[in-house]
C-alpha cells in the first residue's frame, strides 16, 4: 500500500542551517498492516507521517501510495494526533463530521455512520455534548472517530495516546486494535511506548536519530486478537528488549 | 439557596463601601462646608442630575451614538486589518509599522486637526473614537487567528480544503474568544474618543457638557454628566460581554457560569 523508496527531508531553519530530519529511507507498508515507528525524540517519526500525508514535500526519493505518486495531500487519508484538537463550538457529533466536510462531502448523508462510530468507541449519547464536557480519553475517541468517518484507507496517528493517562492510554490501545478488527485499515502509529510499539503491531521500526533514519525493522510474533497478559509472553519480552538495546546502543554510540 | 446566599453577600461589602463612602462625603461638604464648585455634595449632583434630566437624554444618546460609531468602525476596519497581516507576510511588512506607528501618536494631539478636516458634526468624534479604540481589535484579532493549533491546520490541508474554507470554518471561529477581548477594550475606549472629541469643539454631547459647565462653575452638572458617562461604559462593555456570552458558549462551561 505504501512504498518509500530512498526518502529523505532536510529542512533549512531560519538561521540558515540545514537540519536532516530523515536521511534515506526505504520501506513497505501491505494493505490492512499495522505498523509502528517508536525512537526517541528527534529521530523524524512525525516528519515521516508528514511526508506519507503529502503535507510537506520530500527532499529526495519517493513515496508511492496504492501507485500514485505522494506531492501533495489525498483524501484517503485519516489523521490523528497527540492532542485531540476538537473545535470547541462544535458538539461531539459536529466534530465527528468535520472531516467529510471538510472533504466536501454532504455531512448529512454521514449522520448515521457518525453515530455509528460514536457507538462502536462508547460515545452513545454524548452526541449533543461539547468537547470541554468528556475526559481527555473520550475527546481523543472522537478525534478517532472524526478520522475514521471518511472511511479512509490509510490511517496515520502521531503519539495519539501520548496525552492520556497509562490506564486510559492501555485501554485505549485496546479498544484501537478492536475497532480495527472490525474495520481493517493500513494504520501507521507514531509512538514513545516500546509496550505500546510491540502490543498494537504486526511490525515494529525501530528509528534512531540525527539524523532520523530506521534502525531495523522487527515482525512482531504474537497472536492476535492481542491482550494485555501478552506483555508477560516471553516473545514480548525478547521484542522489547531489542528494540529497548537498539535504541540504547544508538545513543552510546554517540556518547 | 445557598448560591444566592453567597451572592447577596458578595455584593453586600462593595454597596455597603460604596453607599458608605456616598455618606462620608455628604457628611464631609456640610461639616466642612465645602463651597460647591470644588467638591459638591452627592445630593446636589443628584439632584441637578435631576433636573437636567431630559436635556441629559439628548446628550447621552449623542455622546452613545458617536461612541457605538467609532467601535463599529474599529471592529469593520481592525479585524479585516488583522486578516490581511496574518495571511500576507507582504501586507505585514507594510501595514504593521504604520499601524503601530498610528498607535502612538497621541490621540488627543490629533483630535483637533480632524475637527478642522472633518467638520463640527458626529464624524469627526467617531473617528477620533475608532483611532483610539481599534488597535487592540488588530493585535487581539491577528493574536486570535496565529491561535489556531498547527494540527488543525494540517488536518485542513490532508483534508484538501481551501484555505478559505480553512478560514471561515476554523481559524475564525478559534478567534473569536480574542476578537471579544480586544472588542471589550475597544468599547472601554471608545467613550474616551468620544469625549475626547467633544472636548476639542461640539456643541452637544456629555463631553460638550462636562466641558462647558465647569467653565460656568456648575461642578455638580459636570459631576453628573461623569456618573452618566461611567454607567454607559460600563453597560456598553456588560453589552459586549453578553454577545461574547453567547456567541462562545463553549467559554463558560456550565459547572462555573
Amino acid at each position: 500500500m505504501i512504498r518509500l523508496d530512498g526518502v529523505a527531508k532536510t529542512y533549512r531553519t531560519r538561521k540558515g542551517d540545514l537540519v536532516h530530519a530523515l536521511a534515506e529511507t526505504s520501506l513497505t507498508v501491505g494493505e490492512n498492516e499495522f505498523v509502528t515507528l517508536v525512537g526517541p525524540s528527534g529521530c523524524g517519526k512525525s516528519t515521516l507521517l508528514k511526508l506519507v500525508a503529502g503535507l510537506v514535500p520530500v527532499t529526495r526519493g519517493e513515496i508511492r501510495v496504492r501507485d500514485q505518486v505522494v506531492r501533495e495531500p489525498f483524501p484517503d487519508v485519516g489523521f490523528v494526533f497527540q492532542q485531540p484538537v476538537l473545535l470547541p463550538w462544535r458538539s461531539v457529533l459536529d466534530n465527528v463530521l468535520f472531516s467529510v466536510e471538510m472533504l466536501g462531502l454532504e455531512p448529512r448523508q454521514y449522520r448515521k455512520q457518525a453515530g455509528d462510530l460514536l457507538e462502536l468507541t462508547g460515545l452513545a449519547g454524548f452526541e449533543t455534548k461539547y468537547p470541554h464536557e468528556l475526559s481527555g480519553g473520550m475527546q481523543q475517541r472522537v478525534a478517532i472517530c472524526r478520522a475514521l468517518l471518511p472511511d479512509p484507507g490509510l490511517l496515520l496517528m502521531d503519539e495519539p495516546f501520548g496525552a492520556l493517562d497509562a490506564m486510559t492510554r492501555e485501554e485505549m490501545s485496546l479498544e484501537l486494535l478492536r475497532i480495527w478488527e472490525e474495520r481493517r485499515k493500513t494504520i501507521l502509529f507514531v509512538t514513545h511506548s516500546i509496550p505500546e510499539a510491540i502490543l498494537l503491531a504486526d511490525r515494529v521500526v525501530v528509528m534512531s536519530p540525527r539524523p532520523g533514519r530506521i534502525a531495523r525493522v522487527i515482525a512482531v510474533d504474537l497472536p492476535r486478537p492481542r491482550t494485555m497478559d501478552m506483555e508477560f509472553d516471553t516473545r514480548f519480552k525478547t521484542h522489547s528488549d531489542e528494540v529497548r538495546s537498539l535504541i540504547f546502543s544508538g545513543r552510546k554510540e554517540r556518547g | 439557596m445557598k448560591a444566592a446566599r453567597g451572592l447577596l453577600g458578595e455584593a453586600l461589602v462593595p454597596v455597603g463601601t460604596l453607599l458608605g463612602a456616598l455618606a462620608l462625603w455628604e457628611a464631609a461638604t456640610r461639616i466642612f462646608r465645602i463651597p460647591r464648585f470644588i467638591m459638591p455634595a452627592p445630593s446636589a449632583i443628584l439632584g441637578e442630575g435631576w433636573e437636567w434630566r431630559y436635556r441629559f437624554i439628548h446628550h447621552t444618546w449623542v455622546t452613545l451614538y458617536e461612541t457605538l460609531g467609532g467601535f463599529a468602525l474599529s471592529i469593520a476596519v481592525g479585524v479585516p486589518l488583522a486578516v490581511l497581516i496574518v495571511y500576507s507576510p507582504l501586507l505585514r511588512g507594510a501595514l504593521y509599522p504604520l499601524i503601530v506607528l498610528a498607535q502612538s501618536v497621541p490621540k488627543i494631539a490629533i483630535a483637533p486637526v480632524l475637527l478642522l478636516v472633518l467638520g463640527y458634526g458626529e464624524l469627526p468624534k467617531m473617528v477620533v473614537a475608532f483611532l483610539v479604540a481599534f488597535f487592540p481589535v488588530v493585535i487581539d484579532t491577528a493574536t486570535g487567528l496565529n491561535a489556531t493549533p498547527p494540527e488543525l491546520l494540517d488536518l485542513s490541508r490532508s483534508y484538501r480544503a481551501s484555505a478559505f474554507k480553512t478560514f471561515l470554518k476554523v481559524r475564525l471561529p478559534m478567534a473569536l474568544p480574542f476578537i471579544f477581548a480586544g472588542a471589550k477594550v475597544a468599547i472601554t475606549l471608545s467613550v474616551i474618543g468620544a469625549v475626547v472629541g467633544e472636548f476639542v469643539g461640539s456643541d452637544k454631547g456629555l463631553g460638550y457638557v462636562i466641558l462647558s459647565s465647569t467653565s460656568y462653575w456648575k461642578t455638580e452638572l459636570a459631576f453628573s454628566a461623569m456618573i452618566l458617562l461611567s454607567l454607559m461604559a460600563i453597560v456598553l462593555f456588560a453589552a459586549v460581554s453578553l454577545v461574547e456570552r453567547l456567541a462562545c458558549p463553549w467559554l463558560t462551561p456550565e459547572g462555573e457560569a
